[in-house]
């Protein structure tokens, strides 16, 4: 029993930190709602990122989601606007249909594939080389697809409603959507972390009453709230990925929690971000309503808090066991 | 990241099943915070003492088995999944003995733990007074130096279980010109003596739990100060993060609730309840992961620190939470209480919530502990 990551594990987490740091701050972000920032994935790529659960023979790392999860988690942080979650959730799909070529192009950024969120929409699909769905619980190829194009509340996502000839492959449809959700999971913890941050920080700064609002409990406690929330949600986010890098029985159900806790606590954050700010935090010019509309995304996103909840239900009620 | 446990943790595990399933009285116990229930809570601990199972984490030679944190966490989980009666020699084992090992002289260690770990010298907690809750460091109760030891004067409150032990542990003002923090000592004070008046206090459930302790003159040699005379607030603060963050309130314990409740779902089914039951469920398994983060991260050199009190926060809320979601189940039948021709599960879960909504409370209310949080982990301003 070891609940934590390796030393590598956090290099790579701190590598990727303080590159973001410097190559996405804020601002990149507030452009993307503007120009789509098509040059973050070749930045990911050379970082080795795009490929990282890419078997070698694909040009990959061959990794896992242990070693991903926490990068995901990063890019929640900058909110960075790119879409990792289809690309680490299609990687291992590609290598096991044998489209290797494909699968080391996505690796090198030069090619994207896109995943229709299932009943939902499918990002960038305009820009993708091919979009994979699952349609009745399998997966496959939507082939000659029409895309029409919406408009998301989030600038920097570009989602299409798209539809064609379904092409059956054979991979595991539970295993790729479950490696979505914890890749969605992971970028939520990330961005309730740099909410908390946001407004912990505002707290100490602005001051009413003669002193700064931090210092008032009402505000303490919203923002003690926020925090234990995120820190339970990590662990099962940490949990589900060592589940899905084991093929763990219960995999789809820790896969279900993390993104659970997750969602709820970005939900929770945001809205108590917001409340500590006061009217600042609801002007668009500020940045915190970049990182709570990613937030509102991913939470409904490949499986909202009802959909894995019920999901977890069917498995205690038939009786399952997770000791 | 490993998450399977070892093989001998296993075997651990199946040994601690085995003896719990063959050992665990068939018929519950009376509740352990009345008279009569209490000494046969007390017949229990004997026996578990016996078989070494009563403190798995401790040495050998004060009566344990040198367990790990992991193992003693798999020893929790499978005490609560056999249905084995409350330990009231919680707050010795759980919450005196860790402030004894770090800060106790060996004579002490010698003394005192192998008393306490079969069940022959049995405490209670005696930090609460009249004017001191919430505010600890505002104790009025003193202490006045006399040949040997000291001569003990005041008042505690809301001692639990202070009618049915042997000795109370608290702080006492040995400094009379010092304030707040300073000046305090922290003293094992034995009940069976002259100077001592205990009276039993009703709490909401009707058990005589809580108890409170008058002092008047009771002696307590030197050899029962524990961590050096006026060190009291430091003593009695250094355990205080564990308790919160991991022994007071195991995963095993909500890990069993859950499953009792999940039990009650299926044979009361209501939908609209559905998603709270797998809530409930799924509360308890992350308080487990939690937990293990914490003792990995404990293994590894860390410490739990002040993010224990957001520990306390989430088993205690969560306690809530699980407990209204049975009495919802219930619907007409949540009132009836044991005994009842139609009581439900005997009216625990009742009870069950009655002791929950104390969880704010004790251990250091929730806002006290979000107040912790605020200053020492987010470092917000005062
Ligand atoms: C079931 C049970 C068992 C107990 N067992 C024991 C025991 O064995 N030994 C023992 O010594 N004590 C015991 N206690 C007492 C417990 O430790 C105290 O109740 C607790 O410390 C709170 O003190 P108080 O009751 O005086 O409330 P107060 O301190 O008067 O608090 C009342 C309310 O004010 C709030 N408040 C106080 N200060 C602040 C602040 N700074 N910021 C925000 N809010 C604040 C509190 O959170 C609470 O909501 C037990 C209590 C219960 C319910």
């Amino acid at each position: 029993m070891r609940f934590s990551f390796t030393e590598e594990q956090r290099q790579m987490r701190d590598a990727l930190r303080s590159s973001l740091t410097e190559s996405c701050p804020s601002g990149r972000v507030r452009a993307a709602w503007k120009t789509p920032d098509a040059a973050l994935r070749t930045e990911l790529a050379e970082q080795g990122i795009l490929a990282i659960n890419l078997p070698e023979d694909a040009g990959g790392l061959g990794l896992g989601a242990q070693d991903w999860v926490l990068l995901a988690e990063e890019l929640g942080l900058v909110a960075a606007p790119v879409n990792l979650i289809e690309t680490l959730a299609t990687n291992p799909t590609l290598a096991a249909i044998g489209a290797l070529d494909l699968a080391s192009q996505v690796g090198t950024g030069a090619e994207y594939v896109a995943l229709e969120e299932p009943g939902g929409y499918a990002l960038d699909a305009d820009k993708a080389a091919g979009i994979l769905a699952v349609r009745d619980g399998r997966v496959g190829w939507l082939r000659d697809a029409t895309l029409v194009a919406q408009t998301s509340v989030d600038g920097t996502r570009r989602p299409f409603k798209v539809d064609g000839r379904f092409e059956a492959v054979d991979a595991d449809a539970t295993e790729l959507l479950d490696r979505a959700a914890l890749a969605a999971a992971a970028e939520l913890v990330g961005l309730s972390r740099r909410m908390l941050d946001l407004a912990v920080e505002y707290s100490k700064s602005r001051r009413q009453f003669g002193k700064p609002i931090g210092s008032f409990q009402a505000v303490q406690h919203h923002l003690v709230d926020a925090l234990q929330r995120i820190a339970f949600a990590a662990p099962a986010v940490y949990r589900a990925a060592w589940s899905v890098d084991t093929n763990h029985p219960n995999r789809s159900v820790h896969v279900s929690m993390a993104k659970v806790y997750a969602s709820e606590a970005a939900l929770f954050t945001g809205r108590k971000a917001l409340q500590v700010h006061g009217a600042i935090g609801y002007t668009f010019e500020y940045d915190l309503h970049m990182w709570m509309k990613r937030a509102w995304t991913l939470s409904s996103a490949w499986g909202d808090v009802r959909h894995h909840t019920d999901r977890v239900g069917q498995f205690v009620m038939s009786g399952g066991q997770d000791a | 990241m490993d998450l399977e446990f070892s093989d001998s943790e296993k075997r651990f595990r199946d040994d601690a099943r085995a003896w719990l399933e063959a050992n665990v009285p068939r018929t519950p116990l009376k509740s352990g915070d009345s008279r009569e229930g209490f000494a046969e809570h007390v017949v229990w601990e004997k026996k578990l003492h016996a078989a070494r199972w009563s403190v798995v984490s401790w040495p050998a030679k004060y009566g344990g088995r040198d367990a790990s944190l992991v193992e003693w966490l798999i020893f929790e989980e499978e005490y609560y999944r056999s249905g084995a009666p409350i330990r009231v020699t919680q707050n010795g084992i759980f919450l005196l003995a860790p402030t004894i090992f770090e800060f106790g002289t060996e004579e002490q260690k010698e003394r005192i733990l192998p008393a306490m770990s079969s069940a022959e010298r049995l405490w209670a907690q005696a930090w609460s007074e009249p004017e001191a809750g919430s505010d600890l460091a505002s104790v009025r109760s003193h202490a006045e130096r006399v040949e040997g030891g000291w001569k003990v004067y005041g008042q505690k409150t809301w001692t639990t279980r202070g009618a049915f032990c042997d000795g109370i542990y608290g702080l006492f003002r040995t400094d009379p010109n010092s304030e707040r923090h300073k000046g305090l000592t922290y003293l094992l004070v034995d009940l069976n003596q002259p100077g001592v008046t205990v009276r039993p206090v009703e709490r909401i459930d009707g058990d005589e739990s809580f108890a409170e302790v008058f002092l008047d003159g009771a002696f307590v040699p030197d050899a029962n100060v524990l961590g050096g005379v006026n060190q009291g607030w430091k003593v009695a603060m250094s355990t205080t993060s564990s308790e919160r963050g991991l022994s007071l309130r195991s995963p095993g314990r909500f890990m069993k609730a859950a499953d009792r409740l999940v039990d009650l779902y299926q044979r009361r089914p209501d939908p609209g309840l559905r998603d709270r039951v797998t809530r409930a469920w799924m509360d308890a398994q992350l308080y487990r992961l939690y937990t293990f983060q914490t003792v990995t991260r404990m293994i590894e050199g860390g410490e739990i620190g002040a993010d224990s009190s957001l520990n306390k926060i989430f088993w205690s809320e969560m306690d809530i939470r699980l407990t209204e979601t049975a009495l919802e189940l219930l619907g007409p039948d949540a009132e009836l209480l044991g005994g009842s021709p139609h009581a439900v599960d005997d009216g625990d879960w009742m009870l069950d919530f009655e002791f929950a909504l104390a969880g704010p409370i004790y251990a250091g209310t929730n806002e006290v502990q979000r107040n912790i949080v605020a200053g020492r982990v987010l470092d917000l301003p005062r």
